[in-house]
C-alpha cells in the first residue's frame, strides 16, 4: 500500500495542474444533460404512449396509434441500448446525411429509450387512478384529454413518483456508455486523467464517488417533491 | 327534454337493456328502482352515454346523442351526474373541485371564439360577403372570478363555505355527496342524473343529501334517480320506474306505484323491500 499516496499525489497533479477538473466538470454537465435531458424527453413520451394505451378502442384510430406503440416500446426494450446509440451515431443518422454531435445523439437515444420504458410505469400509474376520476370529468363535459392532463395524470404522477425516480438514477448511471459515440462523458474524463497518469485506480475510485454522490442527492429531491405532492394526502 | 327510444345495450353477449321507452319532461322527478343486476344503473349511464349503447337512441338537445359523430361533451355540461362514490377530484381542493369545470370550459370556449375571430378578420379582407365577429364581452380573469363567486355560493348555500381549500379526503361521505352535486349543479345543469346517490353514505349521512335532493327538486330541477330509497321515491318523485330483466316493467305516479302495483315481480318486489 506503499505506492497508494504517491498514487493520489499523481491524481490530484493531473487533476488540478494539468486541467484535468475542466475535463471532469465537462464530463459531469455531459453526464447531467443527457440524463435530465432525456429523462424530460422520455416522460413526454412514456405520457403520450400511456395515453394511447388506455384510450378507449371503438374507431380505428386508437387501434392504429396503439399498434404503433406497441412496436415502438418492443423496439426499445428489446435492443441494449449501446447498440441503440451506435446504430443510431453509425448507421441512421450517417444514411439521412445528417452531421450530429455524440451529445445529441445520446440525449436522442436516452430519451427515446426511456420512453419506452417510462411509458409502462406512467400506465400502471394512470390505471391504479380509480376509474371514476375520469367518468366524473367526462360527466362534468371536460374532453378525455383535459380530463387526462388535469385530473388523472397528476394523481397517477404521484403514484408513481417513487419509480420515476429509479428510472433517472438508472439513466444517470447508463449515460456512462455514451463514450462508445465519442461523447465526453464523467467516464472519459477519468479515462483521460488515468491515460496520462498509467495509473487507473484511484481515477475510478473517484468516479465511482461522484456517481454515488450524484445518485444520494437525486433521491434526496425525489424524497422532497414526494413531500410537497402530499397536500391532498391526509397524511401531511 | 330527454327522449328515450328503443335504447339496448349489451356487454359482450350479455343483453342488459332490451329496448326502454321513455319520456323525460321539462321538471320531472323520474324515480328508477328495482332488483340488483336489473340494469337500472346502465340506463342511468347510457343516459349521459357513460356507456355508449348498443342500439336505439336518446333525442336530447334536439339531437340523437347516441350517434358517435355527436360531441357528446357538450351534451354532458347540460346534464349533470352524481355517482355512488362521489369521484371527487382527489388532486383538487373543494373550490376548484365544484369551479374548476364551468372556469375551464367556459375560458376554453373564450379562446376558441377568439381564435376564430381573427382567422375570420383576416378572411374578411378578402371576402364579398363579411362575416360577423363573435361578440366577447368577457376575460378570463373575469370568467375565474365570476366561476369562483358562483362556488363558494354553492358551498354557503350546503353550509360548507369553511371546506372551500380542504381537499376531498378530509371530508365525510356526506360532506362529499353534497359537493358532488352542487358541482354538477355549477354547470347550471337541464338534467341531474343521480346514480344511488346514498348507498355509499351511512345512514346517518343519507338524510342531509337527501334534503339537498329534496331542495332541489322544489326548485324545479329534473332529475333522474337511481336509488334504493322507497321513502326518497314516494315523498319526491312524481314519476316512479321499475325496471327489471332490462325493460320497464311498470311506471306510475307514486300513490299508485306503490299502493296499487300491477305487474306481479313488483308486487314481489315491494312486499321484501321495508318502505
Amino acid at each position: 500500500m506503499g505506492n497508494f499516496e504517491l498514487k493520489i499525489a499523481k491524481f490530484i497533479e493531473i487533476f488540478w495542474e494539468q486541467n484535468g477538473y475542466v475535463k471532469v466538470l465537462e464530463g459531469l454537465e455531459n453526464t447531467l444533460l443527457i440524463a435530465c435531458t432525456g429523462l424530460i424527453i422520455g416522460i413526454i413520451i412514456g405520457t403520450l404512449i400511456a395515453t394511447v394505451k388506455v384510450l378507449p378502442k371503438y374507431k380505428t384510430l386508437p387501434k392504429v396509434l396503439n399498434a404503433i406503440c406497441n412496436f415502438y416500446v418492443a423496439l426499445f426494450r428489446g435492443t441494449p441500448i449501446v447498440v441503440q446509440l451506435l446504430v443510431f451515431y453509425y448507421v441512421l443518422f450517417p444514411l439521412m446525411g445528417w452531421n450530429i454531435t455524440g451529445v445529441e445523439v445520446s440525449i436522442l437515444v436516452f430519451g427515446l429509450n426511456s420512453g419506452a420504458y417510462i411509458s409502462e410505469v406512467m400506465r400502471g400509474g394512470i390505471q391504479s387512478v380509480d376509474p371514476g376520476q375520469m367518468e366524473a370529468g367526462r360527466a362534468v363535459g371536460l374532453s378525455f384529454g383535459t380530463t387526462m392532463m388535469k385530473i388523472v395524470i397528476p394523481q397517477a404522477v404521484k403514484n408513481i413518483l417513487p419509480t420515476m425516480g429509479n428510472e433517472f438514477i438508472a439513466l444517470i448511471k447508463e449515460t456512462s456508455v455514451v463514450s462508445f459515440v465519442g461523447a465526453a462523458d464523467l467516464y472519459m474524463a477519468f479515462n483521460y486523467i488515468g491515460s496520462n497518469s498509467y495509473e487507473f485506480m484511484v481515477p475510478y475510485l473517484v468516479m465511482a464517488l461522484i456517481y454515488i454522490a450524484l445518485v444520494l442527492i437525486i433521491s434526496l429531491l425525489i424524497k422532497i417533491m414526494e413531500r410537497s405532492l402530499q397536500k391532498s394526502d391526509r397524511r401531511n | 327534454m330527454i327522449d328515450v327510444i328503443n335504447l339496448q345495450k349489451s356487454f359482450g353477449d350479455v343483453e342488459v337493456l332490451k329496448g326502454i321507452d321513455l319520456t323525460i319532461n321539462k321538471g320531472d322527478i323520474v324515480a328508477i328502482i328495482g332488483p340488483s343486476g336489473s340494469g337500472k344503473s346502465t340506463f342511468l349511464r347510457c343516459l349521459n352515454c357513460m356507456e355508449d349503447p348498443t342500439g336505439g337512441s336518446i333525442i336530447f338537445g334536439g339531437e340523437d346523442i347516441v350517434d358517435m359523430n355527436v360531441d357528446i361533451n357538450l351534451h354532458r355540461r347540460k346534464m349533470g351526474m352524481v355517482f355512488q362514490h362521489f369521484n371527487l377530484f382527489n388532486n383538487k381542493n373543494v373550490l376548484q373541485n365544484v369551479m374548476m369545470a364551468p372556469a375551464y370550459l367556459r375560458c376554453k370556449d373564450l379562446k376558441k371564439a377568439k381564435r376564430a375571430n381573427v382567422v375570420n378578420k383576416f378572411l374578411n379582407t378578402f371576402r364579398k360577403e363579411k362575416v360577423e365577429m363573435i361578440p366577447i364581452t368577457q376575460t378570463a380573469a373575469q370568467i375565474q372570478a365570476e366561476e369562483k363567486e358562483h362556488a363558494l355560493e354553492l358551498l354557503k348555500r350546503i353550509g360548507l363555505e369553511d371546506k372551500a381549500e380542504a381537499y376531498p379526503s378530509t371530508l365525510s361521505g356526506g360532506q362529499k355527496q353534497r359537493i358532488a352535486i352542487i358541482r354538477s349543479l355549477a354547470m347550471n345543469p337541464d338534467v341531474i342524473l343521480f346514480d344511488e346517490p346514498t348507498s355509499a353514505l351511512d345512514p346517518e349521512m343519507v338524510g342531509e343529501v337527501l334534503d339537498l335532493m329534496k331542495q332541489l327538486a322544489k326548485e324545479g330541477m329534473t332529475m333522474v334517480v337511481v336509488t334504493h330509497e322507497m321513502g326518497f321515491a314516494k315523498e319526491v318523485a312524481n314519476r316512479v320506474i321499475f325496471i327489471d330483466e332490462g325493460v320497464i316493467k311498470e311506471e306510475n305516479n307514486p300513490q299508485e306505484f306503490f299502493n296499487n302495483p300491477k305487474d306481479p315481480r313488483l308486487q314481489d318486489f315491494l312486499s321484501k323491500v321495508l318502505i
